[in-house]
């Protein structure tokens, strides 16, 4: 091995004639792949023609009328679905704003968790709080049925100890489901979130703390002066993925809690897409929305980019 | 330094220990509320159904017994699933762990033709999706839906792992290769004995996280699968929990076919086969996922420096 790697010198030029032939050969072995690429993610865009035409599934879209900015012209018309529509975008922009008004939470939890000196404490409490970031929200709801439904332990408790009557309504109702579907979101996102942040703090030059020490800082001023600001271009680049994700709320959540009763509550942009479109009938209506949607994203994205950009200096994608 | 940092702690006591005992306090209460649902869950189905279903298990379980296990394995339809399950973690994350492997291997090949334009060609697909109903209908054009591979062909080539082992390639001594190709090795040759075995740390990452990925997707059964034989653990588990709750909710309401309609669905209460198949479907998680927990962490460092 050794004796090839000195040898590699003066081979060198003889080896690079033959590899710039063999370049489009590479490329090749990535053909695949490329493909494969485009089937998924580029191919599919031909699907917005759908949202121009009223589609009705068993026929072909050849069959089917053209019917331009129809869908478009109801989104922003009638009376009933503009009505809808507010209500889902305020579902989606409470969801949204409640997320980004707790993103700091993460951010402290590391800060605090760092103040425990107690090293298996510590630990078991990075592992046991990441935990229900890796189920998945069928079990969420799951775990969520066991304890809060009508039958679950938590009213079983409370009814076994007298404190109540009829059984509290928590999954069933629509009194703050934004809230409780906020709640959730932090139970099983909050310690995740904080192992970014946790490995940034182990990141921090030791001389900062021991400098701020002689000076005669405490504790809670080492906190607050050097721990939290240095943890802040972090947080902003997580913010500002945030606010380019403002409308993709994801569905997963949202379809395994909806039910009859919070359905006005829960329906953000992406379930409503999913029940009006493969629930209900309105494909193209869905797929105007969707279409809508995925546009503002990729523009909201590039905006934040740009501001980060000029901000400060670097980009986020 | 150090005894001296530490004599001072000690002079701090009085709001430094009112502090360490509320810290520990509210990490030690979230670090509960994290936990006994799991816990909650697996207590119950160890313990007698009746005590059970009265919510007399709350901390400690009672009447030890796995029948609830030996029943919900009869269900019909949750071998498949598991079966479904099993097989798209193992396949799926296979795939995408090779592809990964490879093309973030070859994209650090600066002979390569094109190499920057392709690249950029698959990172942007990142930032952009053309939503359910496309998808839906592309699926349904490549004639991927109601079949097995949907969970998977999507799934082998992700920008994010891509990225990952390209980083971590761009890491080893380029000398190891450039040895290799004086050998006379091909292109192929150097990825499997020289970059595959580098890249095994990273490899882990990628694994760990797309099994779970895999182990956990729901909307994609959800979306694209209607024959019940496809139908995935998680899939199976929310049609489980709908049904005992619509089978709950007609024992209510008319308690003359209460006992059959029980007897029909299992002898199970439907509590207690929501919380069997739950534990079933989380168990292999709650394994995993402590011993690989190093290998989460390291996944999210390299990506967050990247992304």
């Amino acid at each position: 091995m050794a004796k090839s790697v000195s040898a590699g010198t003066p081979a060198q030029n003889g080896v690079k004639k033959k590899k710039s032939k063999t370049n489009k050969r590479l490329t090749l072995f990535v053909l695949p792949f490329i493909v494969l690429c485009f089937l998924f993610s580029y191919f599919p865009l031909h699907g917005w023609i759908y949202a121009f035409y009223d589609y009705k599934p068993p026929l072909s879209l050849s069959q089917c009328d053209f019917v331009g900015l129809q869908w478009f012209k109801m989104l922003f018309g009638n009376k009933t679905q503009v009505a809808q529509m507010v209500q889902v975008l305020k579902n989606t922009f409470a969801m949204s704003l409640l997320g980004i008004a707790t993103s700091m939470l993460p951010m402290l939890f590391a800060i605090f968790l760092n103040e425990i000196k107690c090293k298996w404490f510590k630990n078991l409490v990075q592992t046991l709080t990441t935990l229900p970031n890796f189920i998945s929200w069928v079990l969420v709801y799951s775990v969520a049925f066991c304890l809060f439904s009508n039958t679950g332990m938590v009213n079983t408790v409370l009814q076994n100890l007298d404190l109540i009557e009829q059984p509290l309504k928590f999954l069933d109702s629509d009194s703050h489901t934004w809230l409780s579907m906020l709640l959730w979101n932090t139970w099983k996102g909050l310690g995740w979130g904080a192992i970014m942040y946790l490995a940034s703090i182990a990141g921090i030059d030791p001389e900062l703390y021991e400098a701020a020490r002689v000076d005669g800082a405490n504790r809670f001023q080492l906190m607050r002066h050097i721990t939290f600001p240095e943890l802040l271009p972090t947080y902003f680049v997580l913010l500002m993925m945030s606010v380019a994700n403002f409308l993709n709320n994801g569905m997963d959540q949202y379809y395994v809690f909806q039910n009859s009763f919070n359905k006005e509550h829960i329906q953000v942009l992406d379930l409503y897409v999913y029940n009006i479109g493969m629930t209900g009938s309105s494909l193209s209506l869905a797929t105007a929305i969707s279409m809508l949607k995925s546009l503002i994203s990729v523009t909201l994205l590039i905006i934040v980019n740009v501001v980060s950009k000029k901000t400060r200096g670097e980009s986020i994608i | 330094m150090e005894a001296n940092t530490k004599k001072k702690k000690k002079r701090y006591s009085g709001s430094d220990v009112s502090f360490n005992i509320v810290n520990y306090l509210v990490f030690g209460l979230f670090t509960l509320i994290c936990v006994y649902p799991f816990y909650y869950l697996i207590i119950n189905t160890l313990s007698a159904n009746d005590l059970s279903a009265n919510g007399m298990i709350n901390f400690l379980p009672k009447d030890l017994h796995l029948e609830n296990y030996k029943q919900v394995l009869q269900l019909s339809g949750l071998g498949t699933a598991a079966l479904v399950s099993l097989g798209r973690t193992v396949i799926g994350t296979v795939c995408t762990v090779l592809a990964s492997a490879f093309l973030g291997f070859m994209f650090t090949q600066e002979k390569m033709w094109g190499r920057k334009f392709l690249y950029r060609f698959m990172v942007v697909t990142m930032y952009f999706n053309a939503g359910l109903i496309p998808m839906f209908i592309t699926m349904k054009t490549l004639h991927l839906t109601n079949t097995f591979w949907v969970y998977v062909i999507p799934a082998i080539v992700q920008p994010f792992n891509i990225i990952l082992v390209k980083t971590y390639v761009e890491s080893i001594p380029r000398a190891l290769q450039e040895a290799a190709e004086i050998d006379g090795a091909g292109i192929m040759r150097i990825f499997v004995k020289i970059i595959l075995p580098a890249c095994t740390p990273i490899m882990a990452t990628v694994a760990i996280f797309s099994a779970v990925g895999q182990w956990n997707s729901f909307q994609d059964t959800l979306i694209y699968i209607t024959d019940q034989k496809l139908y995935s653990l998680q899939y199976l588990l929310y049609t489980y929990i709908n049904q005992a709750n619509s089978l709950a909710a007609m024992v209510k309401n008319n308690a003359g076919s209460a006992m059959n309609m029980a007897a029909l669905a299992t002898q199970q209460t439907p509590t207690s086969i929501r919380m069997t198949v739950s534990v079933i479907v989380v168990l292999p998680i709650l394994f995993v996922y402590p011993m690989f927990q190093r290998f989460f962490v390291k996944g999210i460092m390299i990506g967050s420096v990247k992304g």
